[in-house]
């Protein structure tokens, strides 16, 4: 069973990993990545993070991203959720957690999620400057190869 | 065709949207852009450098030669940076 949210508000990680093995005995391990808005980019104090999607496309994405993890590994349960709007240092952006027999499949599983949600997901960040002034965000080659270790 | 802008895309353009109807010219997103980037300076700033513009067709990722038809919804965007 997989859950896919985009919302404004914050997640609750404790109560979406209970969620996620609600029922279940059968679980062997769980792996979780939580993505936070760090407070620095390139020496500059950043004050807050704007979370843009394009609505539509990016619910298509996700369901896309975690169907091929679904085919891939055995998951027992699954959830990707990722927030959109001004955010500032220390929220949490995104969580991807899945539940599996296994610990190898879960830890996959989630690093295979996080790595085709930032390159295959339509967002985009704008980061405003402590200083005044703001930038979007450059993708970044890392992310990318990170990304390309799981084409198949 | 409905022509959706994203991030810079759209602070550049100044819209998050708008209709247009396609000249016969217009076959693929290549095109298309040669035809979009010709409506406004904004529209030409966004679309200076192609080769940091995406584009999805009717919301999945598509390519320069991807064909587009009158009645697709054609969004452009930088690369995305989510997670």
């Amino acid at each position: 069973m997989a859950r896919v949210r985009v919302q404004e508000a914050p997640f609750d990680v404790a109560a979406e990993l209970a969620a996620l093995t609600a029922g279940r005995t059968d679980v062997g391990g769980i792996g979780l990545f939580v993505g936070t808005v760090r407070d620095s980019a390139g020496g500059r104090t950043v004050a807050a993070m704007t979370l843009e999607h394009y609505p539509g496309m990016t619910e298509r994405a996700l369901a896309a991203i975690v169907a091929e993890a679904q085919a891939r590994w055995p998951l027992i349960g699954c959830t990707v959720i990722h927030r959109v709007g001004r955010l500032t240092p220390g929220e949490g952006i995104v969580l991807v957690a899945t539940a599996s027999a296994h610990r190898q499949a879960a830890l996959d599983a989630t690093a295979f999620l996080i790595d085709w949600l930032k390159t295959r997901a339509p967002f985009w960040k704008h980061e405003e400057f402590a200083d005044g002034g703001g930038q979007w965000v450059a993708a970044r080659d890392e992310d990318d190869a990170a990304a390309a270790r799981w084409v198949r | 065709m409905r022509v959706l802008y994203f991030a810079w895309l759209r602070q550049k353009i100044g819209l998050a949207e708008e209709e247009v109807v396609l000249p016969e010219s217009v076959r693929d997103v290549a095109s298309l852009i040669d035809f979009l980037a010709a409506r406004s300076p904004g529209h030409a700033e966004a679309f200076a450098n192609r080769a940091v513009v995406r584009c999805a067709v009717n919301q999945d990722f598509a390519g320069p030669d991807a064909p587009v038809r009158a009645g697709d919804e054609v969004a452009f965007f930088p690369p995305v940076t989510g997670g």
